[in-house]
């Protein structure tokens, strides 16, 4: 644990430093989600929806603020590993993981956390803001459905994020077995469009649900978010947090069987 | 040697320096090819909920997502010299473009060539033929004419966006995320018609940052029976935005410091 809030610190410093970069991302996820609220915005329009969504899934107003929620949690979905154990894993310092005397597994889970949860908070509240109040009002993000609700949409997002750390270093082990773009380029393709990110779940065909709800990438961007909406309500919250955790579990016990048997077969070239 | 037997011929080894490791080309390349359907299969999602959108169809609108993203794709694969520009900034090895007695623009061209870009390229040009297969009008020579015409416009558009890109390097390397608002956000913008838009953000990109004029135009007249005229002039705006680019990138040199070493 104070392995985990020491890494935490260095890292959101790290970040910090960035602070045009991330002024830069700011301005491209605002930019996004406006292109992306109005294209929505059309379809409602153009089929009649805005007062009566009909036999839609989402309401405009539920699809926006979606929308908007997405584009600012961007920055904690899992679609790639950690671009810096990459690095040491193709320059051989990876060794050097091999002599800390830390659980190699927690620690890149860590870090990723880290990383995730710093850059995104930077981003977020800004974005947030601005999304709430500032931008034209048939645009605007609403703010959740209750206090309640509110609460257990932070609760499935932090199970969440756990889920995506799970996710990412299963990303960043698999390059011990491949030279870089086997799973490292198909990954992200399936995390994006399975989480919701792309468009939202409930928008596939019906047919498709029960696949979409069940596979672990509903729990990191679709379940969650349909707390705060208010489409999922205190009757969900056991069904979504135990998805989350049992997939979690699974895959964080994958992850590690899959470092070991990687780390067995390191052959280190001279030093 | 001029200087296009001269891009030839780099061009041809870059290429097959990138063929050496052809295992690899061919998963980076279904990895893009993958990375941007996916982005189609959500557009397909919608449509089979709302029918249309504006009165356009998923095939109508197809051509439009196959439009841009083939251009852009030929563009991330040529102009990919200006795209990674700002590490020789940064590392200063600019430096010996300057030395070398030969144009800039045209060396910084020929010294990089992303084949893999071959991915999206091919999703792109996928899914404007089966836009284009399924439209209801039948679609004559000039037609196709108009599109390549339109095609070759946004990849002009698109070489030029790098090219500020590669300018802005000469005084900022750490806020260039910034202009992936405007290449990937044009991107998604010009995957959908135009007239889809609020009229402040249709007029950004038909005036500033003229995507919208390159390719809306001529496919609105070619799909919808637009005016033909329009649909021919205004996409030059995507070459005068190209030319502006180079000036800016011109004068950008003057002020360019060498790192040294």
């Amino acid at each position: 644990m104070k392995g985990l809030i020491a890494i935490f610190k260095m890292r959101f410093g790290l970040i910090l430093n960035y602070r045009m970069a991330a002024i830069a991302g700011l301005f491209t996820q605002l930019f996004f989600g406006f292109v992306m609220v109005m294209i929505y915005y059309a379809f409602y329009e153009s089929s009649g929806s805005l007062s009566n969504s009909g036999d839609l899934p989402m309401t405009i107003t539920q699809t926006v603020t979606y929308l908007w929620l997405a584009q600012g949690l961007l920055g904690l979905l899992p679609w790639n590993g950690d671009r810096e154990i990459y690095t040491i894993i193709r320059n051989g310092d990876y060794v050097y993981e091999l002599v800390r005397p830390l659980d190699m597994y927690n620690f890149w889970l860590y870090r990723i956390l880290a990383q995730r949860i710093a850059a995104t908070i930077l981003r977020a509240i800004p974005l947030f803001l601005l999304a709430l109040y500032v931008i034209p009002a048939e645009l605007r993000m609403q703010g959740p459905e209750s206090l309640p609700l509110f609460l257990m949409f932070s609760a499935s997002m932090v199970t969440a994020v756990i889920l995506g750390g799970a996710i990412s270093n299963i990303i960043t082990i698999s390059i011990l077995f491949t030279i870089g773009d086997g799973i490292e380029r198909l990954l992200p393709a399936i995390v994006t469009i399975f989480s919701g990110m792309v468009i939202p779940l409930a928008f596939f065909p019906d047919w498709a649900q029960p696949i979409l709800q069940f596979l672990p990438f509903s729990g990191l961007v679709d379940s969650p978010y349909k707390f705060y909406l208010g489409i999922y309500g205190p009757s969900e919250l056991l069904t979504v947090l135990i998805h989350q955790v049992l997939w979690t579990l699974v895959l964080v016990l994958f992850g590690r069987w899959m470092l070991e048997k990687a780390s067995r077969r390191v052959i280190v070239q001279g030093g | 040697m001029n200087s296009l037997n001269l891009y030839t011929k780099m061009i041809s080894m870059t290429i097959k320096s990138q063929m050496e490791y052809k295992m690899s080309f061919i998963l980076m390349s279904f990895g893009h090819f993958l990375i941007t359907f996916i982005e189609f299969i959500g557009m397909y999602a919608l449509f089979l909920r709302f029918d249309q959108i504006n009165g356009w169809t998923i095939y109508e609108v197809a051509c439009f997502y196959g439009l841009v993203n083939t251009s852009f794709a030929i563009a991330e694969a040529v102009g990919r010299g200006f795209d990674v520009f700002h590490v020789h900034v940064r590392k200063g090895t600019f430096d010996r473009f300057l030395l070398r007695p030969r144009n800039i623009t045209m060396q910084i061209i020929s010294s990089e060539f992303q084949l893999m870009r071959i991915g999206r390229m091919l999703q792109g040009l996928l899914v404007l033929a089966w836009g284009l297969y399924h439209l209801e009008t039948q679609l004559l020579l000039s037609d196709y004419m108009i599109i390549i015409y339109a095609m070759v416009c946004a990849v002009f558009f698109f070489v030029g966006l790098m090219v500020f890109q590669a300018t802005l390097s000469f005084w900022s390397i750490e806020s260039l995320e910034i202009m992936n608002a405007f290449t990937y956000g044009g991107v998604q913008t010009a995957q959908y018609p135009m007239d889809i838009y609020k009229e402040w953000f249709q007029k950004i990109f038909i005036f500033v940052i003229p995507i919208g004029s390159v390719t809306y135009f001529p496919l609105a007249a070619v799909l919808k029976g637009g005016s033909y005229s329009q649909g021919l002039v205004m996409p030059i705006l995507g070459f005068v935005f190209f030319g502006v680019g180079l000036l800016a990138f011109r004068i950008g040199t003057r002020y360019y410091c060498s790192t040294g070493s």
